[in-house]
């Protein structure tokens, strides 16, 4: 694959690394029992340890702890038995402590990987450095009022993982592959909620360019990445002005910079040359956080199957091809789907293909047209499961069932009803048929000796002719046979 | 380690702490008598003795995720100079 960028000179080659900012999935604070609700009023969920008043102590949510080891897990990652709170200094209206308790050089996860899979079959591994457990800071509103910034605390507080990768990353194509695994993994885990909207999941990418085979460039940060399309844009924007100014023989100044999603451009922050010093001191309010070999095995013990792990049972379990099995496994709710789909007859275990087609084009393309979610879907997995049912056995043709589908989804009737109701099924009675193409050959002379003197094709508008008088209703295989049979007598 | 002007006007704006040009000679004094004072414990051999991260040996206390759906917005804006709709109102900070 050719990762390269054509540049006046030579070519160039971008060198990514992605801090990943997830929100852990908890009912409380990391550090306090507020509310973690998204959406309330604001400053509706601050307790005074959030606000920061003199004297309130920190004490730690075990629940997010352990959210932070089951997803070090499952990013195969080293656990820590031992790992340390410490406070980054920095004043910023929304970071009412004047610091964010973070954890610096003892985080509670260590180096780890993931491994991404292109289209092609291919698959690479993008190495994790660590994982570490943090405050979320408050919110500012800089575009309410011309003189003033407005400030939410309810976020302030809540338990963040940052996960760092190694600069392994080559194209913005790959790192949007590797935060989608990232989020596919943490929403399998259910540590995370995933929402990339709702800020749930953002990330901080760092990027530099360089000959192909050199040392790493200088990188630029650019800060607070909220969607896949973002990432992209932001990455070959910079990369592109990183270019332009080595090219032109200037030499790229190391920046945090913000990213203007309307103008698609990045700009370095102000402040620059203090933002790097915080100033981090281990937290004297928290001791050290050790967790024993007991409670880590406990907590892998806990686990749900992983995607990589789902993606290997399905190819094994159903013969599904690699691309099918990674289409279902790619989002929780979708392979949960197709479990309970597959499981919901018996027979169904036999035309796993089927399955997997009706749910990820028949029903998708439903969901996308309606503007819904598989989570929210009309169609029951076990309606679903019976519908394909029907098909399998020759009730109703699979032309019939994608109308038999549209029904069920406006209407909320299983497929059963709407077969009966209609009159849906496929005749299968070998009479009914027969008939019906004696009836069409018998009106049809001319086409049917053009058929025996070699015409092939029109094989198809005899099953027309017969489909039509049918509705469509006819099996199909049976009509083709017995035509065949019919026509190739008359010779 | 010698603290100098230089450093200490550093220290002072990193703080948000304004001070006049007496007042850091007087903070470089202070602080480099505390510093030179903190020196003698490089006098004590601490090979293969472990950093103590904390004097107590306790175990880090932790809570269960239970959230108390408590709202003390009255209470947290009270102190604040200004504030709107449940807001802290501050002077606009632009990055």
């Amino acid at each position: 694959m050719n990762n390269l960028i054509k540049g006046e000179k030579h070519d160039w080659e971008m060198v990514i690394g992605l801090e990943i900012h997830a929100q852990v999935k908890s009912n409380s604070k990391l550090f306090s029992s507020s509310s973690t609700k998204f959406g309330s009023s604001p400053n509706s969920q601050v307790s005074l340890v959030d606000a920061a008043m003199p004297g309130m102590l920190p004490v730690i949510n075990k629940y997010c702890v352990e959210q932070a080891v089951k997803t070090g897990v499952g990013l195969n990652a080293k656990i820590n038995n031992y790992s340390v709170f410490d406070r980054k200094n920095y004043f910023y209206a929304d970071l009412p402590q004047g610091y964010q308790i973070s954890q610096y050089k003892y985080p509670i996860v260590g180096e780890g990987k993931v491994t991404i899979d292109f289209k092609d079959g291919t698959s690479k591994d993008i190495r994790i450095v660590r994982l570490h457990l943090e405050q979320d800071a408050g919110k500012s509103l800089h575009d309410q009022n011309p003189s003033k910034t407005y400030v939410d605390l309810n976020r302030s507080g809540v338990a963040l993982m940052e996960i760092v990768s190694e600069p392994d990353i080559r194209t913005p194509d790959e790192a949007g592959m590797y935060i989608s695994k990232i989020r596919s993994i943490l929403m399998y885990l259910d540590t995370c909620d995933g929402n990339m909207q709702e800020g749930s999941l953002r990330a901080d990418v760092n990027i530099s360019v360089r000959k192909p085979g050199d040392e790493y460039g200088t990188r630029c940060e650019i800060k607070n990445l909220n969607s896949i399309k973002f990432i992209k844009q932001a990455i070959n924007y910079e990369a592109k002005r990183q270019i332009e100014i080595l090219e032109s023989g200037g030499s790229i100044e190391q920046n945090t910079m913000l990213f203007n999603t309307s103008t698609g451009k990045t700009r370095p922050m102000r402040n620059k040359e203090e933002a790097h010093d915080y100033r981090y001191f281990p937290d004297p309010d928290l001791l050290p956080l050790e967790i024993s070999k007991e409670e880590i095995v406990k907590i892998k013990s806990s686990i749900p199957e992983l995607p990589d792990e789902l993606k290997n049972k399905f190819i094994e379990t159903y013969k599904l091809s690699n691309y099918d099995a990674s289409v279902l496994t790619a989002e929780k709710q979708t392979s949960d789907y197709f479990n309970e789909t597959i499981n919901s007859d018996s027979e169904l275990k036999n035309h796993a293909k089927i399955v997997v087609n009706w749910i990820t084009s028949e029903l998708f393309s439903l969901l996308n047209k309606n503007n819904q979610d598989l989570n929210n879907s009309p169609v029951s997995p076990e309606n679903l499961g019976q519908l394909i049912k029907l098909i399998s056995t020759n009730e109703i043709s699979g032309k019939i069932a994608k109308d038999v589908l549209g029904d069920m989804f406006s209407s909320g009737k299983t497929a059963r009803q709407i077969v009966d109701e209609k009159g849906l099924q496929q005749v299968t009675d070998q009479g009914e048929i027969t008939k019906v193409i004696d009836e069409v050959i018998a009106e049809n002379p001319k086409m049917v000796e053009q058929y025996l003197a070699g015409k092939d094709k029109l094989l198809g508008f005899f099953v027309g002719q017969v489909m039509k008088l049918t509705k469509g209703k006819a099996n199909p295989k049976m009509l083709n046979d017995i035509l065949k049979q019919k026509l190739n007598k008359k010779n | 380690m010698k603290i100098d002007k230089n450093t200490i006007n550093k220290i002072a704006r990193l703080s948000r702490i304004k001070l006049d040009d007496k007042e850091s000679e007087d903070y470089i004094k202070d602080l480099n008598s505390i510093l030179d004072w903190v020196e003698q414990l490089n006098e004590v051999n601490t090979e293969n003795v472990e950093p103590l991260s904390n004097i107590s040996s306790s175990i880090l206390p932790k809570r269960e995720d239970v959230s108390n759906d408590t709202n003390s917005s009255e209470e947290i804006l009270e102190n604040a100079p200004d504030k709107l709709e449940g807001f802290f109102a501050v002077p606009k900070v632009v990055e």
